[in-house]
């Protein structure tokens, strides 16, 4: 994708999943896989006459994050209410954090590094705020042809870090690479895993050289921000090349046709008659509180990254690639305890692990393959016992059922034949199978060669090569004629 | 003998703990009265008066079996129907909520039972708290006891129309603009608006969350400081309850007040303050200045400016308090399936509120409506930094503020309520103290033509134990013609 001209910013909201309690209730905040409306109290149903209250710890995490990104920090932090009728909200308003005058959220003025392609670019942070989950809504089918709506107020109420970043992305791919070290950051920080389905979702940004901001709603990965940023660059192009310009607006992002939407234009943009939250007092974040967690604060993947290149002497791209997602760093940790060449690992795991991982659409930590399990499978390389290429050959199914990589060789019968016997066999049945080729290896080294791909080809490449060798040379000393 | 009904709460109290009567006579009582005069005053929206007797049944139970029982021990509480109440409707007196069952008890409300408090009922009200007359409840108005053609004062009607013609021993009212001191003051009851902050709201069906309090109306100041330290103290599901100490308020309600300084606000007594009210009040204020060091009058200028501050204030929070009533989760939903989810909004919530309170809505939407803000809300918020500094200036030269509560005895049923602007000028006496989250007492002063004129005084933050010596100090010396209405 062409850079030239585009500008995208994104408005990023995280669940803070590793919160025992919703933002301003006591229920609890793993809600994934219950019962529709289970983990609901008469707080964050909206219950008339209930009152928030306020959990510290989600801002405690959230001053964390804003400390990870280096941001300023608020003394006092305010919430304001955000007014707008929808079935996803209990109280038909959010109670939320406000950007306008007089509101102050948690951070504001931070920064994100991402790489891309070695280079490293730097985005600014707008704000740090925190504000409540809405209900999930559930359809029959798409949105628009659903005979009824659901309300699921499970969520409702769960804990949401919004990250505004500036304009300051010039590619869809970009705005992926910032997700994902987004991602990383906060899952270093453990605040928040966002391999949970929704724990992380985005709206974007996008405005063209001197086009309107258009923005785009409903995205829910980062492929999806990708491909929706994509879509919007395309469409945008093609209207200026018929002479037409994009009106700032706000789109949806639709993930099955691919395609987005509009869904208001700015003379439709809703007046969210923001307020001060009455029943919240400001919360003050105090000086101390901060520099306890810088005390507390945790390894972040930039600085894992540099130690990964210093410690294990791994090339700085793969140590990138390794600290991209806590999981898979975590994963080349444990392994290297258990393994010393930390290379030979890193470059497993950064290309047939991950290459495997993604055929089966799993994240690391949904695999069931173990550090101890692929550390096995690399001594077994290294002892013969099975190739590098038995090796990619059972990781798929290591990673599917956890299975020890000795048990699926055996199961598959891909260990290496390093018997004298069976392998003196099968020598026999080459040499008698292609006396020509014999004949000319008596001289000729590449038929030697020959010689032994034949035998790789018949135990269909179980046999162990040097002892293969080893066996066919000793069967041609014994043919050569005495020299007379 | 004097019907257990006609009693305070501490001489019922008494009566019980002596073993002169049980908690099953006095509650008998008081549910006979409410037989007798009810179809009269209509203070009630709901009655439970089976649970009422079996939980008498069982505080006496507990005295036989010398048990401890709580300081309301037998005594008959009403809650005004804003109040949640585990298992009984609450209403808010509208038809939006009108079978409206909470899954909880408010905490007021929690403490009193806790307390042995018999919950008889749940008080009429105006719709959500909206009103100065108990006119705009969806079930009907409430009558005045010592005129019944007349108000109660509002927006807590029925619980100071109970208190004071023995339709319960105390009673729970919540304070938005003075609606505990309105009533209090029409109705010849004591009522306490506490400083904001020092009971918890939570239960409490919010109106505007910023300006109200929860407070007690009851016969005598010495009920109101049982009642209050009953209900008073920190809610950690309130977080705007203040972390303070939990005290007895009835501990220093003989506390000297020969020293007290009382500064009569100039501004309480402005334009449009009927005669017979000033007169009447100016009565009771000599009373107070025989019993302290006399009394100076004070002015504090922008209490002029306080009735649009506190009705653009409310109305604002108002609008968005009120957004939740959707139908879709509980409450009134309109029965037409036909509609939209927004359409079915828009008709659940036009049909589901009265006029007063859309209108209070539509207005506070406005005032928060981009472009709008800063010119209503903020300037609202501006104008009540100035009420309360102007306070504090008052109040480093007297230790309380006296004046009148309301600036009119209480008006005929039918007179004002077709005039909004009219009825909001009411408040013009009460709002400056909720702007200002002030502890403000009424007290009965006297009666002009028969009808009850209240006194209010005005305290320091947190002042509570002050005001309440001064206004029980005031009672035992003000001779008043009655104190209760001649209701058969």
């Amino acid at each position: 994708m062409e850079k030239a001209g585009v500008k995208i910013g994104l408005e990023i909201h995280c669940q803070l999943t590793n919160l025992k309690t919703k933002l301003f209730c006591g229920c609890p905040s793993d809600y994934r896989g219950k019962e529709p409306n289970t983990t609901v109290c008469p707080v964050c149903l909206g219950i008339p006459g209930t009152l928030p209250r306020p959990n510290q710890k989600a801002v405690e995490d959230a001053v964390m994050v804003a400390v990870a990104l280096s941001s300023h920090i608020s003394e006092e932090t305010v919430f304001y209410r955000k007014n707008y009728y929808y079935p996803d909200m209990s109280k038909n308003f959010q109670i939320s954090q406000y950007d306008g005058g007089g509101g102050v959220p948690v951070a504001t003025s931070g920064m994100i590094s991402v790489e891309e392609d070695g280079i490293k670019i730097k985005v600014r942070v707008r704000r740090l705020q925190l504000e409540e989950d809405p209900a999930k809504l559930v359809h029959l089918g798409a949105i628009d042809t659903s005979p009824y709506t659901l309300v699921d107020y499970n969520r409702a109420g769960i804990a949401l870090l919004e990250i505004v970043t500036e304009p300051d992305l010039t590619s869809p791919r970009e705005a992926r690479l910032l997700l994902q070290k987004l991602r990383s950051i906060l899952e270093h920080l453990g605040v928040s895993d966002g391999s949970l389905e929704g724990a992380m979702r985005c709206d974007a940004n996008i405005s063209l050289a001197g086009g309107a901001r258009t923005e785009v709603k409903n995205i829910s990965s980062f492929k999806e921000v990708e491909r929706a940023l994509n879509f919007e660059v395309m469409r945008q192009r093609s209207l200026m090349a018929r002479g037409l310009k994009a009106g700032q607006e706000t789109r949806h992002w639709d993930e099955t046709r691919r395609t987005t939407i509009t869904l208001r234009t700015k003379e439709e943009e809703q007046d969210y008659r923001y307020f001060p939250e009455p029943d919240l007092t400001p919360m003050r974040i105090p000086g101390e509180m901060i520099e306890s967690i810088r005390w507390r604060m945790p390894e972040l993947p930039d600085a894992r990254k540099d130690r990964f290149v210093k410690q294990y002497h791994l090339p700085p791209m793969s140590a990138s690639v390794l600290t991209s997602e806590k999981a898979l760093a975590d994963f080349f940790e444990k392994c290297a305890h258990l393994y010393p060449n930390a290379r030979q690992i890193c470059n497993w795991i950064t290309t047939d692990l991950l290459r495997c991982l993604h055929g089966q659409n799993l994240e690391i930590g949904e695999s069931k393959i173990t550090p101890a399990n692929l550390v096995e499978m690399l001594r077994m390389i290294d002892e013969g016992v099975i190739s590098g290429k038995i090796g990619k050959k059972i990781l798929p199914e290591m990673v599917k059922t956890g299975s020890s990589p000795r048990e699926v060789a055996h199961r598959h019968g891909l260990v290496r034949i390093s018997e004298h016997e069976v392998l003196e066999k099968v020598v026999k049945s080459v040499f008698d199978e292609f006396p020509s080729a014999v004949k000319d290896a008596l001289t000729d080294e590449k038929a030697v060669h020959y010689l032994v791909g034949q035998v790789m080809k018949r135990t269909e490449g179980r046999a162990d090569p040097q002892l293969a060798n080893k066996l066919i040379r000793e069967r041609l000393r014994s043919k050569t004629p005495q020299v007379s | 003998m004097t019907e257990p009904h006609e009693l305070t709460a501490s001489e019922v109290a008494r009566l019980i703990a002596s073993g002169e009567a049980t908690a099953e006579e006095c509650v008998d009582s008081v549910i006979e009265r409410i037989h007798a005069v009810e179809r009269r005053v209509h203070a009630y929206i709901t009655l439970d008066e089976e649970g009422a007797r079996q939980k008498a049944k069982q505080i006496d139970q507990r005295i036989k079996e010398r048990k401890p029982v709580g300081r309301l021990a037998g005594t008959v509480v009403a809650i005004k129907d804003n109040m949640c109440t585990q298992g009984t409707r609450t209403t808010c007196s509208s038809h939006m909520l009108e079978s409206f069952i909470p899954p909880y008890d408010a905490t007021a409300v929690e403490r009193i039972k806790r307390a042995d408090g018999v919950v008889i009922g749940k008080t009429n009200m105006d719709e959500f708290a909206m009103g100065t007359s108990t006119e705009t409840s969806h079930f009907g108005p409430t009558y005045n006891p010592w005129d019944l053609t007349r108000v109660p004062g509002g927006s807590s009607g029925g619980s100071a129309a109970a208190v004071v013609c023995g339709e319960t021993n105390l009673a729970l009212g919540s304070d938005t603009g003075g609606s505990v001191r309105c009533p209090a003051s029409f109705c010849s009851t004591v009522g306490l608006k506490p400083t904001y902050g020092l009971v918890s709201r939570y239960g409490l069906i919010a109106y505007a969350n910023s300006l109200e309090q929860i407070g007690p109306l009851t016969k005598t100041v010495e009920d109101c400081a049982t009642l209050l330290t009953v209900i008073a103290g920190h809610d950690e599901r309130d977080c705007t309850t203040a972390n303070l100490d939990v005290k007895d308020y009835t501990n220093h309600l003989k506390k000297p007040i020969s020293k007290v300084r009382v500064g009569v606000v100039k501004e309480l007594f402005g334009e449009g303050t009927h005669e017979g009210v000033a007169k009447t009040v100016m009565r009771g204020v000599d009373t107070l200045g025989e019993l302290t060091s006399g009394y100076e009058e004070v002015s504090l200028p922008s209490l002029e400016y306080s009735l649009p501050a506190y009705y653009l204030i409310a109305m604002s929070e108002a609008s968005s308090n009120l957004a939740r009533y959707d139908g879709l989760r509980y409450g009134y939903r309109t029965p037409d399936e036909s509609l939209e989810w927004g359409d079915t909004y828009s008709k659940t919530r036009m049909e589901g509120f009265g006029a007063e309170v859309r209108r209070r809505v539509i207005l506070g939407s406005f005032a928060l409506s981009a472009g709008y803000y800063d010119r209503y809300y903020l300037k609202a918020l501006q104008v009540r930094t100035l009420v309360r500094r102007d306070f504090e200036r008052a109040f480093s030269g007297f230790d309380v503020l006296v004046g009148p509560t309301m600036p009119l005895p209480p008006f005929k049923v039918g007179e004002k309520i077709k005039d909004p602007l009219e009825l909001y000028m009411c408040d013009v006496d009460t709002v400056p103290v909720n702007l200002a989250g002030l502890p403000a007492i009424s007290v009965p002063c006297g009666f002009f033509e028969g009808l009850p004129i209240g006194m209010q005084i005005i305290g320091r933050p947190f002042a509570e134990e002050l005001i309440l010596g001064v206004a029980n100090a005031f009672e035992k010396s003000h001779r008043l013609e009655a104190r209760s209405p001649p209701l058969r």
